[in-house]
């Protein structure tokens, strides 16, 4: 029997376990929603915007390991799905997006809402397919899914006409792919690994950098393994938030641009530096210059050959799936009993505890201003640290990385990519779409959650009761930061000066809204708003904080990892230097 | 320093754009590319000439390999090789001039595949140092018109670029 290519796109949803697709119809599309509507296999969720609906499918399979479905029309359809499809790519995150096209006689020819999909997502996509003939629409789908799903996950855009949606055709989903071309590692090179184990056998400084590979390759079992079997202290990136327990005595906090002072000084002055999945991003080492200034050895592994040495010469490359080589490695080490040198690692040891001791995250108390940081840390006691956090880009994502120790992967979604202003309220939505019983809240900024705060309306449809912290100081909170910094405190256009009601808007939108002004009330509108009572509400609670709070530490554009701007508590301490030091930093 | 990469490659739609666009991407030059299908009719065969430090030509060929189309990439600069650019140059020939033409045609091995009263067009085949030198060999006023492939390159003996 034949059926239609709007019909075969849903049977093939349905074979690949599909629970959600988040979307927006349009006439390109309207044959696929007709065949959504008439099956009752997936939901389909209605956003407000199409980059919300990319957004929320991205954020459903980071907190859930499966894939995120969205669905688009063409044209503005599409092109509204860019950024979310971008926000997916630099993160490496297996999505597979549906846009319509035009109908494949229209193609070219400047036809109503038609773009050059195909053309527009390249860059921003592991791949894409442009279907034209309907045979080929299901094994287009099936090769997507595939390919968004193994060797390094990534977005895959399928476009598909609008006749080809209409047209008929056998159903016949493949049980397999094989493309020749695509054959990405999973084991490491057992050479190298060997390599890697005698390194930390010679290590005396040894330390482990851990990115967002690690939690795609759900190898955080194995980095925690790795990381208590030889005492070895430990970085997240912000990517590998929760792939070591944020409370782990072995975790120095985030590493990077606003790293914890412990992490950038023991990234810089290690000599061995294992990088599990993770890409020496320039948020991360900053200047690359000043990083091998210090002599080092460098094992990477990584299951993208490209992301290995880009920035930084590696000594011991491993190409292959994070979780792998870590089980082969941990083996190796076990069965040879190599460990670091004893004695040096205490003595490091010792040290790491020297430049923990001035607790670069304290930051001044206040009963008469609410501190952004007081509220992610109220908010980590009242949800127990088990809530899955969602974050907008700016000084409140940086608050949550730093004040709300994850204790799991896949429990921080942020865009650290791309860096994707209304990220936040989407990826709610598909986190708590994904987890209907966890605790989702999002932590954003005034000026992030207007960029998507429309999406209220999709939580009142589909009853979504996530948790919103608007961390409100009246400002481009980061925008602020940098242009005090940098820009004689020229605050161009970083003010917000027309902001809405928030409690009036949440509330115009069917739901509860809070305003709290005072320390005193941060504690008690937590636990209201996480209350048995409000459990299935969504919660709008906009915090009026200090305006002129800056993310510390902070590591300026171009300076080392030791050069970093401290808090004003450090700045006039006798820190202890290190004997290796040839420039200790900057200590304002 | 410059580098010769052979890419097999799907022969699919699209698939050109996509290793040109991830060239002006990542800001890499593409000095020359040819591309065509090779015996097997469901892949191509792309040269690409290039230039850039050890480092930038490493990116290169990791970021070839990992576009899905891409089959296999090898740096043809690694061993000896041979590379071939064909060029079609139109040049005025009349009176002494279309002997003079002649002579350096014969020279430079090449052969005139097209005559008018006033243009002769010569076909040149070899490196690109040796179409360069026709050219300079030439008065530019009697140079009508050029066009020319890039180079296409292959590796002596048995080293070889097969799947």
């Amino acid at each position: 029997m034949e059926i239609s290519g709007a019909e075969i796109i849903t049977r093939c949803l349905q074979e690949e376990g599909v629970e959600f697709i988040f979307g927006y119809p349009g006439g390109a599309v309207l044959s696929i929603y007709d065949a959504i509507f008439k099956q009752d296999y997936f939901k389909h969720v209605l956003v407000r915007h199409e980059q919300a609906a990319v957004h929320a499918a991205d954020a459903y399979s980071r907190s859930s390991k499966k894939v995120g479905v969205a669905l688009v029309t063409s044209g503005p359809g599409a092109t509204n799905a860019i950024t979310g499809i971008a926000t997916a790519y630099m993160d490496s995150i297996p999505m597979v997006v549906f846009s319509g096209q035009v109908a494949t006689d229209a193609i070219g020819l400047d036809a109503f809402q038609e773009v050059d999909m195909v053309g527009c997502s390249r860059p921003i996509v592991k791949h894409n397919f442009l279907v034209k003939d309907i045979r080929e629409l299901a094994p287009t789908i099936k090769k997507a899914f595939h390919l968004a799903t193994t060797g390094r996950p990534g977005p895959v855009v399928i476009d598909v006409p609008k006749d080809i949606a209409a047209q008929t055709s056998q159903f016949i989903y493949p049980a397999s792919v094989s493309i020749r071309s695509y054959t990405p590692p999973t084991k490491g090179h057992p050479g190298q690994i060997k390599k890697a184990a005698q390194l930390l056998g010679e290590a005396k400084r040894p330390f482990i950098y851990v990115g967002g590979g690690a939690i795609l390759s759900n190898a955080s079992s194995e980095v925690t393994e790795l990381v208590k079997m030889l005492n070895l202290p430990c970085t997240n990136t912000l990517m590998g938030l929760g792939a070591l327990d944020g409370s782990d005595p072995h975790f120095l906090g985030m590493l990077g641009m606003h790293g914890t002072y412990e992490a950038n000084m023991a990234m810089q002055y290690s000599d061995v530096i294992i990088a599990i999945g993770a890409r020496f991003d320039d948020r991360v080492i900053s200047s690359p210059e000043h990083f091998l200034s210090q002599a080092k050895k460098i094992v990477h592994i990584d299951i993208d050959p490209s992301s290995i040495a880009k920035r930084v010469r590696v000594d011991v490359p491993i190409v292959g799936d994070v979780k792998h080589v870590l089980i082969d490695l941990i083996g190796i080490l076990k069965e040879t009993g190599i460990k670091p040198q004893a004695e040096a690692l205490a003595d490091w040891w010792q040290q790491i505890e020297e430049w923990r001791k001035p607790q670069s995250l304290w930051y001044e108390p206040s009963d008469l201003v609410i501190k952004p940081q007081f509220v992610v840390q109220k908010l980590w006691e009242v949800t127990g640290g088990e809530a899955i956090i969602t974050s907008d880009v700016g000084q409140h994502q940086m608050f949550a990385a730093q004040y709300y120790p994850f204790k799991r992967p896949r429990q921080w979604i942020n865009s650290g990519g791309l860096g994707t202003m209304g990220f936040g309220l989407p990826a709610a939505m598909g986190a708590q779409l994904a987890n209907p019983d966890a605790i989702v809240a999002c932590i954003t900024g005034e000026g992030s959650i207007q960029m998507n705060i429309q999406e209220l309306s999709t939580c009142k449809q589909y009853h979504i009761p996530t948790k919103i912290i608007n961390l409100n100081n009246r400002y481009l909170g980061m925008v602020r930061q940098w242009q005090h910094f940098f820009y004689g405190n020229r605050y161009s256009e970083s003010y917000m000066d027309a902001l809405p009601d928030f409690v009036k808007l949440a509330e115009a939108y069917g739901h509860v809204g809070m305003k709290i002004e005072t320390p005193a009330d941060v504690e008690p509108a937590l636990r209201e708003a996480f209350s048995d009572k409000l459990k299935d509400r969504l919660v709008f609670m906009d915090f009026i904080t200090d305006r002129e709070v800056n993310v510390f530490p902070m590591v300026q554009n171009g300076k080392g990892l030791s050069q970093m701007d401290l808090p004003p508590h450090m700045r006039d301490m006798q820190l202890t230097p290190f004997e290796n030091n040839r420039d200790y930093g900057n200590l304002c | 320093m410059r580098h010769i990469l052979s890419v097999l490659i799907e022969n699919e739609a699209g698939a050109l754009s996509r290793v040109t666009g991830l060239f002006s991407a990542r800001g890499y030059n593409i000095d020359s590319l040819t591309v065509q299908t090779t015996e097997d009719t469901t892949m191509s065969r792309m040269t690409i000439v290039t230039h850039g430090s050890e480092d930038v030509i490493e990116q290169i060929t990791k970021q070839l390999n990992k576009l899905v189309e891409v089959v296999k990439v090898i740096d043809l600069n690694e061993a000896d090789h041979i590379e071939r650019e064909l060029m079609l140059i139109k040049v005025r020939a009349t009176g002494k001039e279309r002997d003079e033409m002649k002579r350096m045609a014969d020279i430079f091995r090449g052969r005139i595949i097209d005559v008018t009263e006033k243009a002769y067009t010569v076909e040149l085949t070899g490196t690109g140092e040796k179409l360069d030198a026709f050219i300079k060999a030439l008065d530019p006023a009697v140079i009508l018109e050029t066009v020319r492939t890039g180079a296409s390159g292959i590796g002596r003996g048995e080293r070889i670029l097969k799947v």
